[in-house]
């Protein structure tokens, strides 16, 4: 996984150890482990397009499924905001979904457990993986969205909207990557991941939701409400943190 | 081991248990607007509060385990969720009828305590089939905790969120616990220990059974090895739902049993 840490974990006795050289004892820096971590990931990505084609194919599609379920050709208000939120969460759980399943069926955590590095690099990489396909999944949706279904012109909406989506992300990507490493090595994951995640993301559709159904009205917007905006930081702290102290349990073996 | 003090503890439940409902229906005066209905209020809310209590104690379990790997409390932990699910299932149903009862629909979304604990519930409905889809015993143990804890501080978040986005809404259609009469604050307080006496009896009756058992199949494990000469002998799969402890039994044992 990485190759700049040719040592292993030493199996021997601290008695032995100085007899090795100094060398091989520093432990590289967990900022290199995530750069070649996230590097891995982008690159596999890239190189499979197995995620983030699909999310935004799916959010398309999803948004012409709602036209014709609501039977409504435009909205606005809370319905767009709810429409947005809930086709973005279902899209990203089919990233949330494979985020792992490489790692799991072809040997990716042995290969990181072998090399001697922090775990919890694998989570921030994994995490930051995760937004980065949002991001690009939301360059696609977001247009779709205005274009197909958005009644007011959504220019003046976009600054808000913006704040909002990256705070949504932030606690997407924490919890997405948490229960993506909880649900892989089951027996039933593909159902899994979903179970676990949708109820651990209703605060942040409370949040996103409320804070972005005022940007999505006809007369112009103020910008989103700091409330929700408090409500979606805080939760995305606490997860993020949860997150973190919680990673290294799911990759023992 | 968990069989100590289990008379004693059902027999203070039952008497305690019997005190709150005699209280209930003898002491407490009727409520005036809503009369013999509010009296659901001393059994959803003593459930409601247990049950979410016990989702948090079933976290701090589960930390117990990931600090000291004694599977113990990992069982510790299953047993609480566990019971603290079929808590959460009555709470819901008392809920619906109170609701049904006072407001005249089966479910309202505009009582946040109510909302938040069905979401809270969902969340926790997920932890068995997390659990038992997961083959290797302390694997699943782990995971398991890593899900408690993540859930059990879920728990005041998601609560908190729900009511930030009811209470500025609507107006609370009323406030359970505030300027309670002493009469019904006390029969509350009755209830609620009753209650609580209730979950921790049945978590021990669970957690002795499933010790018990599981002494039960280290010795029939030791006398199935003794009777072949130490050759390991499949041993019957079990087809129970319970997490594995081996308490007192050699270590070999705890992952010897072959897939079938």
């Amino acid at each position: 996984m990485s190759a700049s840490a040719p040592q292993t974990r030493s199996q021997t006795p601290p008695a032995a150890a100085p007899a090795r050289s100094r060398a091989s004892r520093t432990p590289t820096p967990t900022r290199t482990v995530i750069r070649a971590l996230l590097r891995k990931e982008l690159l596999v990505e890239l190189r499979t397009l197995e995620s983030v084609p699909g999310m935004s194919l799916f959010a398309v599609t999803t948004f012409v499924v709602f036209h014709f379920a609501l039977n409504r050709n435009t909205i606005d208000g809370d319905e767009a905001a709810g429409i947005l939120w809930v086709t973005l969460l279902f899209a990203a759980m089919l990233g949330i979904n494979r985020l792992f399943v490489a790692d799991a069926d072809q040997g990716g955590f042995d290969g990181f457990l072998i090399a001697p590095v922090e775990r919890s690099a694998l989570l921030v990489a994994k995490a930051a993986a995760l937004l980065a396909y949002l991001v690009v999944l939301e360059i696609v949706a977001v247009p779709a969205f205005a274009l197909l279904l958005l009644a007011p012109p959504i220019g003046q909406a976009l600054p808000g909207l913006f704040a909002v989506l990256i705070l949504g992300d932030l606690g997407v990507a924490a919890i997405g990557t948490l229960v993506a490493a909880l649900a892989v090595r089951t027996r039933a994951r593909d159902l899994l991941g979903p179970l676990l995640a949708l109820p651990l993301l209703v605060p942040i559709v409370i949040g996103a939701s409320r804070a972005s159904s005022p940007l999505l009205v006809l007369s112009h917007p103020g910008g989103p409400p700091g409330r929700w905006m408090l409500l979606l930081g805080l939760y995305d702290l606490v997860f993020g943190l949860i997150a973190y102290a919680l990673f290294e349990f799911l990759l023992e073996d | 081991m968990y069989g100590k003090g289990l008379r004693a503890l059902s027999i203070s439940t039952v008497v305690v248990m019997a005190i709150a409902l005699g209280l209930v229906f003898f002491y407490v005066p009727l409520e005036a607007q809503e009369g013999f209905l509010q009296k659901i209020f001393y059994v959803h809310v003593p459930l409601a509060i247990v049950a979410l209590g016990g989702f948090v104690l079933g976290g701090v379990f589960a930390i117990l385990h990931l600090r000291t790997r004694d599977a113990r409390w990992d069982m510790r932990s299953y047993v609480a969720i566990h019971m603290s699910l079929i808590f959460g299932v009555a709470t819901l149903i008392t809920g619906s009828i109170w609701a049904k009862g006072s407001w005249g629909h089966w479910w309202v979304w505009n009582e946040p305590t109510l909302v938040s604990f069905l979401i809270i519930f969902l969340l926790y409905a997920t932890y068995q089939p997390l659990r038992f889809a997961i083959e290797d015993p302390e694997r699943q143990a782990r995971y398991a905790s890593v899900f408690a804890i993540t859930a059990g501080a879920f728990v005041p978040l998601n609560y908190i969120a729900v009511n930030l986005a009811t209470a500025y809404v609507h107006p609370r259609v009323f406030s359970s616990t505030h300027n309670l009469p002493a009469s019904m604050a006390f029969t509350l307080l009755v209830s609620l220990i009753a209650m609580v006496l209730l979950y921790a009896t049945l978590c021990k009756y669970e957690l002795t059974a499933k010790y018990t058992r599981a002494q039960v199949r280290a010795a029939r494990r030791l006398l199935e090895q003794r009777s072949v000469g130490g050759a390991p002998v499949s041993s019957r799969r079990t087809r129970s739902a319970v997490p594995s402890v081996y308490p007192g039994s050699a270590p070999g044992q705890v992952a010897g049993e072959p897939a079938s």
